[in-house]
């Protein structure tokens, strides 16, 4: 791990930071890393806390609690922390003499000083709700900004406007005459400093000078932050700097870059032998450079990476280990009359299917060294309809279809007729027989697909009346006369636009643009509950494929955990820069996985909170998210029109599956995780051969090391068929146990 | 790629006259020019952020089209009140006014009745949603139904014939099974091929049971005794979405079957392949580009072949040269191109025929019909120049010694073929010189009367020899008859003096005294985008027409798509035509 060194700095700059300093502890400046001749290596401080960075953070929520009068939780924090009731009152100068080293650091054993925040944020799981302010703690990255002013002051410090395009074009040209092995990495610089000098001349007031700062460079960036330049260039104004979200996530966010040491070296020399030291500032201010020894990487390399709101990931992010491998099964006894059924059936069959089932049943024995502990996060019991549910999996199972790359699935596909555009979310249940759509008129609907109508439970007052020894009691407390196809669910004030069934078919969660999560009966067709946290639209909402826990994410870039039975939030994922547009559960239930509108996926530990991976690499926000049956690979498709394909353990980027012209709302595995399904706004439903894609890779040490990959060129070879819908974008897809493909959209004349 | 944009972006500004005007209809009369200036900035600034909101919300909607729900969402994100009654589905009723110097756009609000409201009855309920399931794909096939869209778009199509070294593009593998046939063969040959060239697609057209059996009964109709089976066949063909697969299969019947009757002399069944053929083309989801090698050759066949029929003396076999040589034509037009050169190609085969002198009678025939298709350029540069020898050769036949029957007949529709008729000259006057400086063009009205009554430009049954008008625009006042109309419209009809033949016409001009008006009324089929039609209507008296009633044919309406014909008229006027008969024609 390099720090960004530096020798040469002059006084004024260092004035300026000194002054942050003392105007505001927040752990978002990290700029003493200037304070000239401090040659300590990395942050690693004597505290408690772990590194500096974080004392600092700590130090930092301490005097906000205390401001706010709010001294029980200061009191719990700092036992939490087991920080010295006086570590708080001199932060500046802990501060300024333990983080010296520069690049903030989340050192091998960061994780711990995260846990440790994370513990103080919130509390044992399942104990009652920890008190309100740690959890402004964690969104404080989020929604709760700390003070515009303080942010935007870094960007006070004068320079000759005029000089900025000479300054811009002099590294321009610089960096077009080095090597071409740098010079792609160099490259990558370009953006956020056209980003920074731009807005430190608005908010200078430069206003013409910004103007034609950006006239002249914005065509030399690339293609994929256009969205974001339009955004920037819209900002011409001081004023509207103020509150614009982009803009303080530029500013709060430091851009990630990773460049090779022979690379930085060079643009270090040449930046210091011209004196220019504005470019140096906005290097050392606003950029994180994650300095790795080797080659320097390409220009696809890097292009693969790049693409997000805020940079690449840290190296350092995914390093946490991840137990993506499946929990248990729990063992079963299958009915003995269940076989004779089928041997009733298919005679002669049924002697192969036994030591079939056994070989499955020894497999799940074996713990798998990648699978979490059974007990690490706390599972609902089973109960006798689950082991109902379990046993009719397993015989679906049996009958399931072999796909490959020569044997494709069937696609059924089921229109939306009548919608007029107004669908908005779709769902099945995983024994395919129920589906539910979310509609712009803030309705959820929900069908039967099979035979099997759908029937109310009776009124109480019926229910009291009913023979409760009886063995058909689960039908007589149904209501024949309410047996419809579908039934519409009433409650939501706006646009649904998460749908989410629970795996025991009983619950069916429903996130809406009024910011409420609702939980709704499948017995009675009523709303249960509204959970409300968010205040802004809820984008998505996923229950937990062993129910009880669920996620949701939306506008205010928090996701958060739920369980069914608390009206409040367990646990809240904040440090996405955008909206979260998608959320999923890892199959074993451990982590959750979240897509964000900046471009990048954040996978979190539900036990401890921590954000244990970024995956940067889209270009556009990510739509849709898919994990493979066996929890280790990972899919994600964006507006962009591109599948990525995701190796959790590695935190690694193994694939890119191009073909797409549109946004992809939907990601399936088939059941034995062979083939990818990708349904798109373009009206087609692609079909990808990730067995080979995931085969081709080949993962030495040194890429995992780096996380340099070389991807492989051809994404049409994975491509098995491409299915077109005459004029229904596909906005879900589903895999049923027997491995035929359903796909839902509305029909759009 | 984005350069010429993005300046564009960043100076995009609501001008300051529209602060000034909602100032005003507030009720701030006089708003300083820098207030204007600050608001118009900053206002333009909110309404690009709430814009930006507003997309994510349909993103969300898994839309494409920007409603008026997502900017009222997007306000709402901002804590600002959402604006009411812009409840719009499709667009919002902008309307535009200027006046004074000033340009507006504004919504209209119309003061509404209550009692109208509640008088009128309740509007349909809208159908309810449904759900409707249809198979996608069959293990890995897609399965040709109505619910899924036809196999292979033409564009695709079209790409795959002209752009065949191009890689196939994502999204254009016509299926799976094809992509498994693909999938199997370079997982074999991975190793040693990788890195060499990309293989074209190998396409296969294999045709399920049901594709075999429509096949079999299509072709069996077009060629077969029952009219009424062999319309419905080809209106099928003209029509269905799924015949891509079975495209190689109808050209192959179709060269084949050209082949076997040209030397059976089979007529009827020439005729019938044509019309296959014309069914094929007129099909929007087909291009036959792919098939030209096939079909071409068979259509110029029934163009140009020597005999076509048992008794070349009494059989209309000059009508399935007519039907064809449009056929030929209309490929030219769709499919030629610079690389292909069809057109000249063809051109050049026809000319050479016609110039050699031991050519029979009806492969010259054949030859000019052909050419006379190609459109003005074509009949200028290569038939007029030859009228003169062609009639010295047809005066040989005619009034030489008999040799044959068959000669005589033949020269006898070459004449009627070139004889230049009364022609319709459509000039403008009126408009400076421009349209006096208009070059003459010629158009062959490229039917006769009893093809046309029945069914455009298809030959139902052998008929009576085709006969043509040639209309020619000329300069303004090089005609001897005018009648001008409206102002600056002149439709003179007069003989053309071009050829040598001109005996029949010549007594016909005098007679003819065209009636001609301009008529105005509303449009029939979609209305509303063009409120009024205007008709030349061009009325023969009826003794003029009842002399030239076997001669007579008329500008079919299609014409005016290969007819030069354009008036540029100082009035608004999209098309033209005209009718000899008193038919109107749409302006």
């Amino acid at each position: 791990m390099a720090a960004v060194q530096d020798g040469q700095l002059n006084m004024e700059v260092e004035k300026d930071i000194k002054t942050e300093i003392t105007n505001d502890g927040s752990g978002n400046i990290n700029a003493n890393s200037s304070s000239p001749g401090s040659t300590s290596s990395g942050g690693k401080s004597k505290s408690p806390a772990g590194s500096g960075e974080d004392q600092q953070t700590l130090l930092a929520v301490l005097q906000f609690l205390k401001r706010n009068k709010l001294t029980e939780s200061v009191d719990i924090l700092r036992r939490e922390a087991g920080l010295s009731a006086d570590a708080d009152d001199s932060p500046v100068s802990d501060s300024a003499g333990a983080g010296s080293g520069g690049v903030p650091n989340v050192s091998a054993d960061g994780g711990d000083a995260n846990s440790l925040l994370s513990r103080v944020s919130i509390a044992t799981p399942f104990a009652p709700p920890a008190t309100a302010p740690p959890k402004v703690v964690a969104a404080s990255g989020g929604e709760d900004q700390p003070d515009v002013n303080v942010v935007l002051s870094a960007y006070s410090q004068q320079g000759d406007p005029v000089l900025y395009p000479l300054y811009y074009n002099g590294l321009k040209k610089f960096i077009e005459s080095v090597l071409d092995c740098h010079r792609a990495e160099l490259s990558q610089v370009f953006y956020p400093l056209f980003v920074h000098m731009y807005l430190e001349l608005v908010y200078n007031n430069h206003e013409n000078e910004a103007k034609q700062f950006f006239e002249k460079f914005s065509g030399d960036q690339e293609c994929y932050y256009e969205e974001d330049l339009r955004i920037l260039s819209s900002m011409s104004k001081k004023e509207h700097m103020k509150g614009n979200e982009t803009m303080l996530d530029f500013r709060t966010s430091k851009f990630v870059l990773r460049i090779s040491r022979d690379s930085y070296q060079l643009l270090k020399r040449h930046l210091q032998e011209r004196q220019n030291n504005q470019i140096w500032n906005i290097i050392q201010e606003h950029l994180y450079i994650d300095i790795f020894d080797g080659m320097p990487r390409s220009k696809s390399q890097i292009d693969a990476m790049s693409g997000s709101l805020a940079g690449e990931g840290k190296r350092d992010a995914n390093k946490a280990k991840v137990f993506y491998g499946l929990l248990k099964e729990p063992e079963i006894e299958v009915p003995l009359d269940d076989e004779d059924e089928e041997a009733e059936n298919e005679e002669g069959k049924p002697k192969k299917k036994k030591p079939k089932k056994d070989s499955m049943g020894s497999k799940s024995k074996k713990q798998d060294p990648n699978a979490p502990q059974q007990t690490r996060i706390p599972l609902p019991e089973l109960k006798d309809s689950d082991k109902l549910d379990k046993i009719m999996n397993m015989k679906e199972a049996t009958k399931k279809i072999r796909l490959g790359p020569d044997n494709l699935p069937s696609i059924c596909f089921y229109s939306f007729l009548n919608a007029y555009q107004g669908l908005t979310a779709v769902d099945f249940t995983d024994d395919s027989s129920l589906i539910a759509g979310g509609f712009a008129d803030s309705t959820v609907r929900v069908w039967s697909v099979t035979p099997k109508k759908l029937r109310r439970v009776k009124s109480a007052a019926d229910l009291s009346n009913i023979d409760k020894e009886s063995d058909d009691v689960l039908e007589r407390i149904m209501d024949e006369k309410t047996a419809s196809e579908s039934k519409i669910l009433y409650g939501h004030s706006g646009p649904v636009y998460g749908i989410s069934f629970s795996p025991d078919r009983n619950y069916l969660l429903s996130s809406s643009e009024d910011g409420t999560v609702r939980l709704w009966s499948l017995q009675t067709f009523t709303c249960l509950v509204g959970y409300k946290g968010h205040n802004y639209p809820v984008w998505d909402t996923q229950f937990s494929p062993y129910g009880y826990y669920f996620i949701s994410g939306g506008h205010d870039r928090v996701a958060r955990l739920w369980a069914t039975d608390h009206y409040q939030p367990l646990r809240m994922f904040a440090g996405h820069l955008a909206d979260i547009t998608c959320t999923l559960f890892h199959p074993n239930s451990n982590y959750v996985a979240t897509g964000s509108a900046d471009r990048t996926i954040r996978l979190w530990d539900v036990l401890t909170g921590n954000c244990v991976r970024i995956l940067t690499g889209h270009k556009g926000p990510i739509h849709s998210l898919a994990f493979s049956p066996n929890g280790k690979f990972m899919a994600s498709g964006a507006t962009d029109g591109r599948v990525l394909l995701w190796d959790v353990g590695h935190g690694l980027m193994v694939g890119e599956l191009k073909g797409h012209t549109d946004t992809i709302y939907a990601l399936k595995f088939s059941r034995d995780g062979e083939i990818l399904a990708s349904g798109s706004m373009d009206n087609t439903v692609k079909l990808w051969d990730t067995l080979k894609a995931f085969d081709d890779v080949e993962l030495d040490d040194f890429t995992a090391a780096t996380g340099h990959i070389h991807l492989p060129e051809n994404s049409q070879e994975l491509l098995l068929g491409t299915y077109m819908t005459k004029s229904t974008p596909v906005i879900h897809l589903h895999f049923t146990r027997r491995n035929l493909l359903l796909a839902a959209g509305a029909y759009n004349p | 790629m984005a350069e010429e944009r993005r300046p564009k972006q960043c100076t995009v500004v609501l001008p300051t006259e529209s602060m000034k005007a909602m100032a005003e209809s507030i009720g701030v009369g006089q708003l300083q020019e820098e207030s204007c200036a600050a608001l118009s900035e900053e206002v333009s600034y909110r309404i690009k952020e709430i814009a930006q909101d507003a997309l994510k919300f349909m993103h969300h909607g898994k839309r494409r089209k920007l409603t008026t729900s997502d900017i009222d969402h997007a306000l709402k994100l901002k804590n600002v009140e959402p604006l009411y009654g812009f409840q719009s589905q499709e667009f919002i009723p902008f309307r535009f006014a200027s006046g004074g110097g000033r340009e507006l756009h504004f919504y209209e609000e119309k003061e509404v009745d209550l009692s109208d409201i509640i008088n009128t009855p309740l509007p349909r309920v809208p159908l309810d949603v449904s759900l409707k399931a249809h198979w996608l794909s069959i293990e890995g096939v897609q399965p040709a139904i109505p619910e899924n869209p036809p196999p292979a778009p033409k564009e695709q199509q079209k790409a795959e014939s002209t752009e065949p070294l191009k890689v196939v593009k994502p999204g254009q593998e016509e299926e799976g099974s094809i992509q498994k046939g693909q999938g199997a063969i370079s997982a074999e040959a991975k190793g040693k091929k990788e890195g060499l060239m990309r293989m074209k697609p190998r396409s296969t057209h294999e045709l399920s049971v049901e594709q075999q059996l429509y096949y079999k009964e299509i072709t069996e109709a077009c060629v077969g005794s029952c009219e009424a089976k062999r319309a419905e066949a080809l209106q099928s063909i003209a029509t269905d979405p799924g015949l891509y697969q079975m495209l190689p299969r109808f050209s192959t019947f179709i060269s084949e079957g050209v082949r076997v009757n040209v030397v059976q002399n089979n007529l009827a069944l020439l005729i019938y392949l044509m019309r296959m053929v014309k069914a094929l083309m007129d099909n929007p989801t087909l291009y036959l580009e792919k098939y030209l090698h096939e079909l071409i050759p068979a259509v110029v066949t029934c163009i140009v072949s020597k005999q076509l029929c048992l008794r070349p003396d009494v059989d209309n076999h000059w009508a399935l040269r007519d039907f064809a040589a449009r056929l030929m034509a209309q490929s030219c037009k769709t499919f030629s191109t610079t690389t292909n050169n069809i057109q000249s190609r063809i051109t050049k085969t026809f000319t050479k025929s016609w110039l050699d002198e031991k050519t029979q009678w009806t492969t010259r025939y054949g030859c000019i019909a052909g050419l006379s298709e190609l459109g003005p350029d074509v009949i200028k540069t290569l038939i007029l120049p030859r009228l003169t020898v062609e009639g010295a050769r047809i005066k040989a036949v005619s009034e030489g010694p008999v040799v044959s029957n068959i000669d005589k007949i033949g020269a006898d529709h070459v004449q009627s073929l070139l004889l230049p008729r009364p022609t319709l000259t459509v000039s403008q006057s009126g408009i400076g010189g421009s349209g006096g400086s208009r070059s003459p063009s010629i158009i062959k009205v490229p039917s006769s009367l009893t093809l046309m009554s029945t069914r455009p430009g298809t030959p139902t049954q052998p008929s009576p020899p085709a006969t043509k008008y040639i209309v020619m625009a000329t300069s303004a006042g090089a005609s001897s008859t005018q009648q001008v109309l409206d102002g600056s419209l002149v439709i003179t009809l007069s003989s053309s003096s071009g050829s040598s033949v001109t005996s029949t016409v010549a007594s016909a001009t005098s007679t003819l005294q065209p009636l001609v008006k301009l008529e105005s009324r509303a449009a029939s089929g979609l209305g509303g985008s063009r409120p009024l039609q205007k008709y030349i209507v061009v009325s023969l008296p009826t003794s003029a027409s009842s002399s030239l009633e076997s001669k007579s044919g008329m500008l079919p309406p299609s014409s005016s798509s290969t007819s030069p014909i354009s008036l540029e008229a100082g009035m608004k006027m999209d098309h033209t035509g005209c009718v000899p008969n008193g038919t109107l024609l749409p302006i």
